[in-house]
């Protein structure tokens, strides 16, 4: 692959085919020639990552051998690949107190394929039509003017399923009783979309009306979820727990939890009916030892290394998160879908993450 | 009105812009105007003035005016 044009037509080939039916291998036969190219074009377009990355090898013989930077460089400098002139919008991650937030910078072409691929992806769960949307959220999260944050990008690129968008919050971040009702009487016996952060619809959504005599039932509903679960950890909510709690409160059984990170926006790994959560053919996950970095065994808990396919307008194609997770299989899930399947399991505690080397290369650790 | 009449129209309401920008070249995230929340509301407002329910394929393939009448054709909508 030599040129952008081509590195796009590939891109727009992974569109036509099946996003969870092509095996492991075949998988990695189609994705290899597209990351080799995206660290060559990103070896040329940003110095910080042609720096970073000068001991990496050409080729890549697997998966694990596709160099990748660690998720705090992003918060620590400007990686970006694009000309100034060709910058369309720089997220920021919603860093919390104290932290410095990471600047992802995106032109049109990648921001195109963040949705692309997110529409393509979410079809496998959602089908193709749209539903009238519940987002449990304020409006304000996504009120023009504010700085762009991650969480309204997640908004926005959700809304695409959605129609009759109707935010279940106010301003105070407690439920529009009003609101609600209405979105309930209108489409309680239809197919709806409810989508929130998990902690937000936790929080906000399931708390309020645990302590509330009425509650709406969406028995036709599909609850979408993301975020982790790290700021519910001292409530003990678990996957289990959430799921049971919100079909007992609104009868919703369709509970679909994803993981993405800010740095990866479009690249999202969904839940499947056995709870596992499978990587689309756009993106892997590698899970490497926090201290050695080596690829970990099945079942063996480590750190989640995402790689996509979608970023040319920042060095983001390879990444090495601060969240903990297992390999449960690969082209076996019981749920039919082929590739590698995973569980996240937490967040390494930050002391820890100080430890780890920003930039340890694949190839020292493979 | 015709239908194309219609169609500049709606994209004169949901983007706020003139009749006179609205012609087949105008490309999705090229004017400030046509963003992606921008995006969902000429989305809601072509299917209300044209009675059909659009899905996610034809949200991500509307990438432009002309694409906009291509797709409403395969709604039976004639231009
Ligand atoms: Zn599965």
């Amino acid at each position: 692959m030599t040129d952008y044009q081509n590195f796009q037509s590939h891109y727009e080939r992974l569109l036509q085919m099946p996003v969870f039916g092509i095996n492991q291998q075949e998988k990695w036969a189609k994705l290899s020639p597209i990351f080799e190219w995206l660290h060559q074009h990103h070896r040329a377009h940003c110095a910080a990552y042609a720096n970073i990355t000068s001991s990496a090898p050409a080729h890549f013989s697997s998966l694990e051998n596709v160099p990748f930077l660690a998720v705090k460089l992003f918060k620590l400098m400007s990686l970006s690949s694009t000309p100034t002139q060709n910058v369309f919008r720089t997220l920021h991650s919603s860093g919390t107190t104290g932290q410095t937030p990471a600047t992802i910078t995106l032109d049109k072409e990648t921001s195109a394929r963040q949705s692309k691929t997110l529409v393509k992806v979410l079809q496998e769960s959602l089908g193709r039509q749209r539903l009238p949307m519940l987002i449990i959220d304020s409006p304000v999260t996504v009120k023009p003017g504010s700085s762009f944050t991650a969480r309204a990008a997640g908004i926005q690129g959700l809304s695409f399923f959605g129609r009759d968008h109707t935010y279940a919050l106010d301003e105070q971040m407690q439920p529009n009783w009003q609101v609600i009702e209405a979105f309930h009487d209108k489409y309680h016996d239809q197919p709806v979309l409810l989508f929130g952060f998990t902690f937000m619809v936790w929080q906000y959504f399931v708390k309020a009306f645990q302590q509330s005599s009425g509650k709406p039932a969406f028995e036709r509903g599909i609850l979408l979820h993301s975020g982790g679960w790290k700021k519910l950890e001292s409530e003990k909510v678990d996957n289990d727990t959430f799921k049971n709690t919100v079909a007992e409160l609104f009868g919703i059984h369709q509970v679909i939890n994803f993981y993405g990170m800010a740095e990866q926006v479009g690249s999202i790994f969904t839940e499947c009916e056995a709870g596992h959560l499978h990587c689309p053919l756009f993106s892997d996950i590698i899970v490497r030892d926090p201290y050695t970095m080596k690829p970990c065994g099945s079942n063996q808990q480590g750190l989640l290394q995402c790689v996509s396919v979608l970023p040319t307008s920042y060095p983001g194609h390879s990444i090495l998160t601060e969240d903990l997770g297992r390999l449960l299989g690969e082209d076996d899930c019981r749920c039919g879908r082929k590739g590698r399947y995973f569980a996240i399991d937490g967040r390494l505690p930050q002391t820890e993450v100080r430890g780890c080397s920003d930039t340890f290369m694949a190839g020292d650790a493979v | 009105m015709t239908n194309q009449e219609i169609l500049t129209d709606a994209f004169c309401t949901a983007l706020g812009i003139d009749a006179g920008q609205v012609t087949d070249e105008l490309t999705y995230n090229t004017i400030p105007q046509w963003d992606s929340t921008a995006h969902m509301l000429l989305i809601a407002e072509l299917e209300n003035r044209f009675n059909v329910m659009l899905d996610t394929d034809d949200i991500i393939d509307m990438s432009s005016v002309a694409k906009a009448r291509e797709i409403l054709a395969n709604y039976d909508i004639q231009f």
